[in-house]
């Protein structure tokens, strides 16, 4: 509640709005206290005075009554029917959307049709039957603006509730032993509150309008109730020897409404949870560089080997600044890549392996992302100092992308080989045609059966493997030197996980590409991995070629995650849990960050940062007694 | 074999078909096709797939979530659907239910402590202070600190939100649960503290497990039989070390040979797309067939029903099962003295 009240104050014009409605809504409550004339005491003798005429502030009307006082009886009668109008409008309303959304089917059918025939009716005609059919006056006009709002409310509940009806909570309750109602009330009312309260706010001005509408009219407020359509109405015929009879009915029905839709407004910026979560702050084209001084712990790790590295990343750091905290994401990660080599990057979730990988191209969002220092060499150039337009350049060209869920990252809407085409086009001078033709070339090259036919379809006609089948042509469109794959076969199911992990290990063979691979599976590792870099806490803790590092982790927590994993025809393997959770983010200790969950460690895990160090042939470890070579007893300490 | 707890027969799940107004029949998936499986008491049985094998049809069915097209399904004897026209609480009291995603499953705006109350008040009556302690004792079960009653559901990780659902699941004081991937979600140390904890737990409570999953290594750590679902039907059926060492289906030996193994023998893939039939327009036989390197005109013309092989409650639905050990296993791999 604080924090909802913190979010709308920070949101100027919401503040001024509600600040200004509060002032109208306590003077209207206080009117009956102030000094005021009889709002309906009229003396003709004294009618049409100006503003500020003697004993009148406000001048008076053509029945020479106190516009001042009409003007505050009339906001309160005003925001009384505006208010109660929509009160009544949400309660019917969100009941209809409620039990429709909730049930489905045919009573869905059954209320949403009501509702249609209701909207079908232009608003104020249906008012105006309403009004004709009852009668005119204050209440009956109430009446027909809830019953006009009524759709609004409903379309709205019902589609925020059917989004929630489906959620697994909900038959969770069902099998709590709740029923219907409990779980209307109890389970789905709180989770559609906030949109109730969002309709509510912005209806709220509109509702006030229509009463003031209606009462213009002359079907609201009767004569002599002072109410602000019905001042308006009657001033309207002296508009040009008396404009301000008119004029001030007019500016208080102003300055009201567009204080409530001010606040409204900020309410639901407050209250909605994709605004909330930075959903309209449009990101960076790239992530944001501030290099601040490290204090680095590494060396440079070069290549093992003669080659020269194809991609050199040294110190990298990347943050999340969050409000005040900043969350240190990638915390000097250095590692290299030799040309037509695949290193596995690998790590539990909140590792960092993911965000290494996106700050490479700056494809981290910023805000929140910023990277904080380190370089990343790739043919002889830092990525990290290029502008957005050279980047652009890199980016999809020598260096692709392929990501977990293709189906989140292909555009739904557009045939997958103009998708390709449009990849081509992008880095290269080929002709619509050419580009077509490529473009079914590499759908073949993918093993896409029937490669022609497949381009002119949409992503949702292909199957999940497909379409990664897709994502992986689309990194190859441009020969790319290196493929950064982030957990490109989590969605999959096995047999086709097999499938695209064949056709990712032939097609390196056939192109000489590198591919830089994110995962958390070891054995997905183990299939094609030629080294693997161990994450944890935005570290890398341990890299060295894969298999020696499978079957002898030289890190108590490579070798305990290797351990979690339950290995197929080895059921007398029981999995080892590791106890504990890894550091927050926000809060990484100084030392060793697995120290804590670590059953070797020692007090000088603790003093000062430990440096990854060479251990044996090409590994390292980030560890001060790396372990030894696993024997059929356990474990001996190095 | 002594009466099973749960017998499930000729189990059915049609989504769609019918008719329409004008006699039309209406195309229908189905999602579960004659399912014949029996659960023992105490026994854990795992159900492996890949998606769309209707293996979470099948778990929402038992726990009355869903309500079959056909077939039945017993509890000790009684027929489930009629229990649960006698009394809609009867089921959820000897049946319960872990989901997949330990967060989704949790009301957002809901303290634990309501989340757990919700089955102690409505499927076994307490109130006041028994309902208080039995929270606090649920808690205890699961290993999770008795403050964390007050708190809402993303303040924890992943790991803590599967075990409130556990908790919650054990609260109807169940003899069954129906864990519906419920490691799936979750990191490979957090899957090995849950999986612990599930072992734990049905030692403690007595209880009997289904545990589907899609992951084959994790199945075999758990359970003592494994039933293989592809398209619905329930095509090879074994106890655990069995269907792991002399898998019979094509289906299950190509599910074992895709799946990666740390530091394991390579993995072999189909050479052609692998693509499931479509459910609107399942082929009259087989439903592996256009995949089954064996496949003979014979398994094109009618299912092929679950029978029994040589050796013990090993059944498979092929007319042409392997026979023998398969080759590639964890013993030959490179990573010695983990036991």
């Amino acid at each position: 509640m604080m924090a909802f009240l913190k979010l709308l104050a920070r949101n100027r014009l919401a503040a001024f709005g509600g600040i200004l409605l509060l002032a109208l809504v306590l003077l209207a409550l206080i009117t009956p206290l102030l000094p005021l004339l009889e709002p309906n005491a009229t003396n003709p003798a004294n009618r049409l005075q100006p503003p500020l005429s003697d004993g009148h502030w406000l001048g008076t009307d053509q029945l020479g009554r106190d516009i001042l006082s009409r003007l505050l009886w009339g906001l309160r009668v005003s925001l009384a029917v505006g208010i109660a109008a929509s009160l009544v409008a949400a309660l019917i309303g969100s009941t209809i959307g409620l039990v429709a959304g909730y049930f489905g089917g045919r009573t869905d059918n059954t209320l949403m049709r009501g509702i249609d025939m209701l909207m079908a009716f232009p608003y104020i005609l249906l008012a105006l039957a309403i009004v004709a059919v009852l009668g005119p006056g204050l209440m009956n006009a109430l009446y027909a603006i809830a019953i006009v709002n009524i759709p609004f409310f409903a379309r709205n509940i019902r589609g925020a509730t059917v989004s929630i009806a489906h959620r697994e909570f909900v038959d969770a309750a069902r099998l709590s032993g709740k029923g219907d109602l409990r779980i209307l009330v109890s389970e789905i009312l709180p989770n559609v509150l906030p949109v109730i309260v969002i309709t509510l706010s912005t209806t709220v001005g509109w509702m006030i309008l229509e009463t003031a509408g209606l009462s213009f009219l002359g079907l609201g407020a009767q004569p002599p109730q002072a109410d602000l359509g019905s001042m308006l109405g009657e001033g309207r015929r002296m508009i040009i020897n008396a404009p301000h009879v008119a004029t001030l009915p007019g500016l208080a029905i102003f300055l009201l409404v567009m204080s409530i839709n001010l606040l409204g407004d900020g309410v639901r910026d407050a209250l909605d949870p994709r605004l909330k979560s930075g959903a309209l702050s449009r990101p960076a084209p790239m992530t944001r560089l501030r290099r601040r001084q490290h204090v680095k712990v590494d060396d440079v790790v070069r290549v093992p080997g003669q080659a020269s590295a194809l991609l050199e990343v040294d110190d990298l750091h990347t943050d999340f600044e969050v409000g005040r905290e900043t969350y240190r994401a990638v915390n000097g990660v250095s590692f290299s890549l030799k040309p037509n080599e695949c290193l596995g990057l690998v790590g539990e979730s909140g590792s960092g392996k993911s965000v290494t990988a996106l700050s490479l191209l700056g494809l981290v969002a910023s805000p929140p992302g910023v990277i904080s220092g380190g370089h990343v060499h790739f043919q002889g150039r830092d990525l990290l100092d290029l502008g957005i337009r050279e980047l652009r350049r890199v980016r999809g060209n020598q260096v692709a992308y392929v990501f977990q869920d293709p189906l989140s990252t292909l555009h739904p809407l557009i045939k997958v080989g103009d998708q390709l085409i449009e990849a081509l086009r992008t880095h290269q001078p080929l002709s619509r045609q050419a580009a077509h033709q490529r473009a079914v070339e590499l759908l073949g090259q993918v093993r896409i059966p029937n490669p022609e036919r497949r381009a002119s379809q949409y992503p949702h006609e292909l199957s999940g493997g497909m379409r990664q089948r897709v994502g992986i042509a689309m990194a190859l469109a441009n020969d790319p030197q290196l493929i950064i794959a982030d957990e490109p076969t989590t969605a999959l199911d096995v047999t086709v996980q097999a499938q695209i992990l064949t056709l990712l290990k032939r097609l390196r063979e056939a192109q000489g590409t590198s591919v830089l691979f994110i995962t958390h599976d070891f054995g997905v590792v183990s299939q094609v991995c030629d080294r693997v870099a161990v994450m944890y806490a935005g570290r890398i803790v341990e890299v060295g070629p894969t298999q020696e590092l499978l079957a002898n982790p030289r890190h108590p927590y490579t070798r305990r995650l290797i351990d979690c994993v339950p290995r197929l025809g080895d059921p007398d393997h029981e999995p080892a849990a590791i106890p504990g959770l890894p550091p927050a983010a926000n809060a990484l200790p100084s030392g060793c960050a697995f120290a804590d969950r670590c059953d070797l460690v020692e007090p000088r895990c603790r003093e000062g940062e430990i440096a990854l160090i060479a251990s044996d042939g090409e590994r390292q470890v980030r560890c001060i007694k790396p372990l030894a070579n696993r024997t059929t007893t356990g474990a001996a300490h190095a | 074999m002594p009466e099973p707890l749960l017998d499930i027969t000729g189990l059915t799940r049609t989504f769609g078909g019918g008719r329409s107004l004008l006699g039309i029949p209406k195309p229908g998936v189905h999602a579960v096709q004659r399912v014949d499986l029996q659960v023992a008491r105490g026994e854990t049985l795992g159900i492996v797939g890949e998606s769309g094998c209707g293996k979470s049809t099948l778990a929402r069915m038992l726990v009355g979530l869903d309500t079959p097209s056909g077939g039945e399904i017993r509890f000790a004897g009684e027929d489930l659907q009629a229990m649960r026209r006698l009394d809609r609480h009867a089921l959820s009291r000897r049946i319960q239910y872990v989901f997949q995603d330990p967060l989704s499953s949790l009301n957002p705006r809901m303290r634990i402590r309501d989340i757990l109350a919700a089955p102690l008040k409505h499927l076994r009556g307490l109130s006041g202070r028994a309902l208080d302690a039995r929270i606090a004792e649920l808690l205890e079960v699961v290993n999770l600190r008795p403050e964390f009653v007050s708190r809402y559901p993303h303040e924890f990780s992943g790991g803590q939100a599967q075990r409130i659902g556990i908790a919650r699941a054990l609260a109807a004081e169940p003899d069954v649960l129906v864990l519906d991937e419920p490691v799936s979600a979750l990191d490979v140390s957090v899957q090995a503290q849950v999986l612990k904890l599930l072992r734990r737990l049905k030692a403690e409570f007595d209880l009997t497990y289904l545990f589907i999953s899609h992951d084959l290594s994790v199945v075999e750590t758990i359970s003592q039989r494994i039933a293989v679902m592809y398209f619905g039907r329930v095509v090879e059926e074994a106890p655990a070390r069995r269907l792991f060492s002399q898998p019979a289906h094509p289906y299950t030996r190509l599910l074992l040979s895709s799946a990666p193994v740390p530091g394991g023998p390579p993995i072999t893939a189909e050479s052609t797309a692998a693509e499931l039939p479509d459910p609107l327009d399942p082929p009259p036989g087989c439903a592996f067939a256009p995949r089954c390197p064996k496949a003979r005109d014979a398994c094109r013309q009618a299912p092929p029903p679950l029978e029994a092989l040589s050796g013990g409650g090993h059944r498979a639905a092929c007319l042409y099962p392997e026979r023998g050990a398969w080759q590639a296993s964890a013993s030959t791999t490179a990573t010695p003295g983990a036991s």
